[in-house]
């Protein structure tokens, strides 16, 4: 398949069944709102090393949030439920609770309950306040600025991460523009996020390494510079290979996001150096989810 | 189906005990038992086709019509379904509740949705003392639901409440809030003495500044971020309180009652 002279691999992309869970973050601005998501969601790149996978999904106008004030919906994602409620409840406390004029809300109503601000509630020393409204149970910590508001629980659903695809381009600087074009694209669809920095990862893995103690290491087949020393699966005029990872609620909100990237990649096109789109694929080692480039064009 | 309606033929002299009447307990019934059941009304039992003209047969959708405040206990445990009241009520209404919806058209009397646990209480006249209190000696009073008042209340009202809401409209009498654990009652005219008496948790919000109390200490102006939300529960309420133009988050707050735990609050509006 050739899109706009980009060729589309007859390959899919893998992807693995975690846990996931959304949060809504609000504030006095969008400002301090985006801050704090920020910090909430700052060295959540992979599960490999970070615990768990999160990012910003969208920015809330302030009718969409149950305060009424601007707000950012974030969602983190780990390998188990266990491990996503560490990470949350760790998060949210030192990256929300400590944010000037921050409240905290739950992001999705169903699902397994989750601690949000229920265990967030003892650093009130016992002055903290619950409030039942409409079901939902809220928590009024005393801070120095006021008081934090958290609901005290979210809701943990069951999701997908991992999905994936690789931009190849003849340099660095078109790679990258082509990715900041998909990322632009796929911010607006909701239900996802790309944890990596900037939503895109030049330091794609592959499974395994020659060191017993790691399990990931670099992804030789796709590093241009080791094209005439490993197995490699680049062309000779393939000088810099981008990844874009995708984490999802669903299969459908991940496909939805991978057309729409892969479609800002093609957009750009052969005369902007884009070469092919790849994906990841590791056999089947990794996960049972397969997202197919070409079906997914269709 | 239509609702099932109980018109009451002519006002008994002696006080009924309406517990029996009320959806759950109606649903599996034949016209026939129903008429045949009997209801205390003083000393003497009566039946309750000599008391009331029956017609609709639908259970969960119940109508009294002609009702006077004689007529106590009336959705007493209701769980489910809809009970309509047109006139007044006696005491006891919507004792100890546990879902559904009871709307009286006109007042109640004493202990009204007294340790109601969920549903929703609608009164559109006054209601009496005790209304979502405890029954004398127990010491739980409302542990849920939302009770709207769009007249005034007695005193003692949320004595000994554990969780919920009580929305007044008009003006509250003596000890409103008295020993309250948790939950909040929502004042739009005047409280009366005693505010908050021995409360140790829960919130009273005020829209008037109620009488100074030794009880409470000014903790200063502030605007809370939860009142934003607390108001737009209102919203699908028919009433005062799900008018934006009444809502407000910049309070005064006052904590007490500190002769018990301090941990409650009275807020009242900045205007």
């Amino acid at each position: 398949m050739i899109i706009n002279g980009v060729a589309i691999d007859a390959t899919f992309a893998e992807a693995f069944p975690m846990k996931a869970t959304r949060a809504i973050i609000t504030a006095q601005n969008e400002k301090w709102a985006m801050i704090s998501a920020q910090a909430m969601t700052g060295f959540a790149t992979s599960v490999i090393a970070c615990g768990c996978e999160a990012g910003i999904e969208r920015v809330l106008d302030p009718s969409e949030t149950p305060d009424g004030r601007p707000g950012v919906s974030i969602m983190i994602f780990a390998m188990g439920g266990k491990g996503l409620a560490k990470q949350l409840e760790t998060r949210a406390g030192q990256c929300v609770l400590t944010s000037p004029t921050s409240a905290l809300f739950a992001g999705i109503d169903g699902g397994t309950r989750i601690a949000l601000g229920k265990n967030l509630r003892y650093f009130g020393d016992g002055f903290q306040v619950a409030k039942l409204i409409d079901g939902k149970r809220y928590w009024r910590i005393p801070v120095m600025d006021g008081e934090f508001l958290a609901e005290a629980t979210t809701g943990q659903v069951d999701a997908i991460g991992g999905g994936n695809f690789l931009v190849l381009a003849e340099s660095q600087p078109q790679a990258l523009a082509a990715c900041e074009a998909a990322i632009e694209e796929m911010r607006q669809v909701p239900n996802v996020i790309m944890p990596f920095p900037g939503g895109v990862v030049r330091s794609g893995s592959k499974v395994g390494s020659k060191y017993a103690a790691l399990g990931a290491s670099t992804n030789d087949a796709f590093c241009p510079t080791l094209k005439g020393m490993t197995k490699t699966d680049l062309s000779p005029e393939v000088e810099s290979v981008m990844e874009i990872v995708i984490d999802g609620l669903s299969k459908e909100d991940i496909d939805k996001a991978m057309r729409v990237g892969i479609r800002a990649v093609c957009d750009l096109g052969a005369v902007n150096g884009i070469k092919r789109v790849s994906a990841g694929n590791y056999g089947g080692k990794l996960g049972p989810f397969h997202f197919h480039l070409q079906e997914i064009m269709a | 189906m239509s609702a099932l309606t109980f018109t009451l033929k002519q006002r008994p002299d002696q006080r009924v005990d309406m517990s029996p009447l009320v959806c759950q307990k109606l649903a599996a019934m034949q016209f026939s038992d129903i008429a045949g059941i009997t209801l205390q009304n003083g000393k003497r039992k009566i039946r309750v086709d000599e008391l009331f003209g029956i017609t609709g047969s639908d259970a969960q959708n119940i109508v009294i019509k002609n009702s006077f405040n004689k007529l106590d206990f009336i959705g007493k445990d209701l769980d489910g379904g809809r009970i309509r009241v047109e006139g007044d009520g006696g005491a006891y209404l919507g004792l100890g509740m546990k879902s559904g919806e009871i709307e009286v058209s006109g007042d109640v009397g004493l202990y009204a949705a007294c340790e109601m646990k969920k549903g929703f209480l609608r009164i559109n006249g006054n209601a009496g003392d005790f209304l979502g209190a405890a029954l004398p000696g127990n010491k739980m009073g409302m542990k849920g639901g939302t009770i709207l008042v769009k007249g005034n209340v007695g005193e003692r009202a949320g004595d000994h409440m554990r969780r919920g809401n009580i929305l007044i409209e008009g003006n509250a009498g003596d000890y409103c809030g008295s020993r309250m654990t948790a939950g909040t009652i929502a004042v739009m005219g005047r409280t009366g003495r005693y505010l908050g008496f021995a409360m140790r948790r829960g919130t009273l919000l005020l829209w008037n500044q109620p009488q100074a109390s030794a009880r409470f200490n000014d903790c200063g102006a502030h605007t809370l971020a939860f009142l934003p939300i607390l108001f737009a529960s209102f919203k699908k309420l028919n009433s005062k309180f799900s008018d934006s133009s009444e809502a407000f988050n910049r309070v005064q707050r006052y904590a007490g009652d500190m002769s018990e735990m301090g941990r409650g609050e009275v807020l009242v509006k900045i205007s």
